[in-house]
């Protein structure tokens, strides 16, 4: 469970979040919706302290996050995985490098062991036969799919994800929904999505936060969006075609 | 912004980076494989210098001693001295500055952009020690070896073009640098060496660090990396002379 303690962020005479709260619970699919430059990206780099609020708490399990020093953060992190939007792999390693690497470093496994975990991880996400692979061989959607694999590869408690279908063709999207929801359920994450789209919303959302002129305007499940009678909400899902 | 400010960054991503690896061995083998990307790959540049450096220093030297008085020797030793004391290290470094610097800004830059950087964070990783650590280590195992050969290759220039333009004699030229030789110079090239080595490897990994924006922020920085390493050489060498000397 991540909690999210009334945080506040600026940036110069920009007040970007202005009061933040909220809960995302394990095991379920929590999405961040919202206007683009609502501060979605904002509060997500907050919340995995690659932004310090100016105020407010993020709290693991317990833990808060927000208060800890270096080397206490990082122990947190070891159990985050973060989806970029660009997939931000490491271009001069291959795709199983890239994968490989949080293994290398934090765990004790033999060559052999993390070859079984890549090999594993990267089936997950469908991509088999491109191990050998650099970077910028591969397409943007395989790039993210290789991205999730490299999350994933460590035994992680919690994943955020920046538009995962930024820039995807709509079946390519729907592969990268059914991943992240299929990982979320196995696993139990407590997953975390930034997203415009409307369809990842009613596919796969369990609760819903949306953020408008940088307060938690709404906050509920899913299945309650359309009986709400919050206008900016209606108004933001009307405005595609799902409403 | 003020130099105060990014000495005190400067400062600060030197003590972040300083850390206990997380993986000693993956550090390691990066360390090897800069190595060799410095080394190797610099490696050409340095020669050529040096040969050149040796060289046009002989005849220059020969040009403005002209006089019965001094005896031949004299030149050979004040080019091996000069090569040892200041251009040997300061000019390759220089050159180090452009060509390794400007690399490693650019590679890290690059980094930062893409988001590898903040991946890095997020896999729990000190990504400041993992980027730059092994860079700044190559670089001052490499880098002083580098100038070890331009020492070398610089007073072959010598001989060469004092003998090829009938200066003086082969001979004549080692006589004289032999005769000059201090041990303490040759130390105090190495700690010229070791210095310049630390503030292109540091500064460059700092720039390119602290890039923010895209590709174009990418070449800025990178050239950022060379001018200010090479103006802090500067005056680092400068001090260590008047320090050391
Ligand atoms: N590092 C930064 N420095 C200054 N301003 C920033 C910074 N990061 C974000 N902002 C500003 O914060 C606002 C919110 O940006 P953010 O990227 O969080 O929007 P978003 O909701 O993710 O939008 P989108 O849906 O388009 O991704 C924007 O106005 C942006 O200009
Ligand atoms: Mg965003």
């Amino acid at each position: 469970m991540v909690e999210v303690n009334d945080v506040h962020k600026s940036f110069a005479d920009k007040h970007i979040l202005k009061g933040i709260t909220a809960t995302f619970q394990p095991g379920e699919i929590n999405l961040v919706i919202g206007a683009s430059g609502s501060g979605k990206s904002v509060l997500m780099k907050c919340m995995v302290g690659l932004i310090m609020p100016d105020e407010g708490h993020i709290v693991y399990d317990n833990r808060d996050f927000t208060s800890l020093d270096y080397k206490a953060m990082r122990e947190v992190r070891r159990e985050i995985g973060m989806l970029f939007q660009g997939g931000a792999l490491f271009d001069s390693s291959t795709v199983q490098e890239n994968v490989e690497f949080p293994l290398k470093m934090f765990t004790k496994m033999t060559p052999e062991e993390r070859m079984e975990r890549v090999n594993f991880c990267l089936k997950c996400v469908q991509l088999e036969g491109v191990n050998k692979k650099y970077p910028a061989e591969i397409s943007g959607g395989m790039k993210k799919r290789v991205g999730i694999a490299r999350a994933i590869a460590l035994d992680i408690k919690y994943l955020f994800c920046d538009e995962p279908n930024s820039g995807l063709d709509p079946v390519t999207s729907r592969v990268i929904d059914g991943l992240i929801r299929d990982i979320t359920k196995e696993f139990g994450i407590t997953t975390v999505i930034n997203t415009h789209d409307m369809k990842t919303v009613f596919d796969i959302g369990d609760s819903i936060l949306f953020i408008h002129n940088g307060h938690n305007w709404w906050n509920g499940k899913k299945e309650d969006v359309k009986r709400s009678e919050n206008a900016e909400l209606i108004e933001f899902i009307n405005a595609s075609h799902f409403g | 912004m003020s130099i105060f400010y990014h000495l005190g960054r400067y400062l600060l991503f030197l003590r972040q980076m300083f850390s206990r690896p997380e993986r000693f061995r993956v550090y390691w083998d990066r360390t090897i494989l800069e190595m060799k990307n410095i080394g190797i790959g610099s490696l050409p540049i340095v020669a050529i210098i040096a040969v050149f450096q040796g060289a046009v220093t002989t005849l220059q030297i020969a040009y403005q001693l002209i006089s019965p008085l001094v005896a031949n020797p004299v030149i050979g030793s004040i080019v091996s001295d000069s090569s040892m004391l200041e251009l040997a290290p300061t000019i390759t470094c220089l050159v180090l500055a452009g060509n390794v610097g400007s690399h490693i800004a650019s590679e890290i830059g690059t980094m930062r952009v893409y988001e590898q950087i903040d991946a890095l964070e997020i896999m729990g990783i000190n990504s400041a020690g993992f980027i730059a650590l092994p860079k700044i280590v190559a670089g001052i195992m490499v880098i002083p070896l580098l100038i070890v050969l331009s020492i070398f290759l610089s007073n072959v220039g010598g001989i060469v073009a004092g003998n090829a333009s009938g200066i003086l004699t082969p001979d004549e030229y080692i006589q004289g640098a032999r005769e000059s030789f201090l041990p303490f110079n040759l130390a105090f090239s190495l700690i010229k060496a070791f210095t310049y080595a630390f503030i292109i490897t540091s500064v460059s990994c700092y720039q390119g660090y602290y890039t923010h924006g895209g590709a174009l922020e990418v070449g800025s920085s990178s050239t950022k990396a060379v001018v200010a390493s090479a103006v802090i050489i500067l005056f680092s060498d400068y001090l260590l002379t008047q320090l050391l000397l």
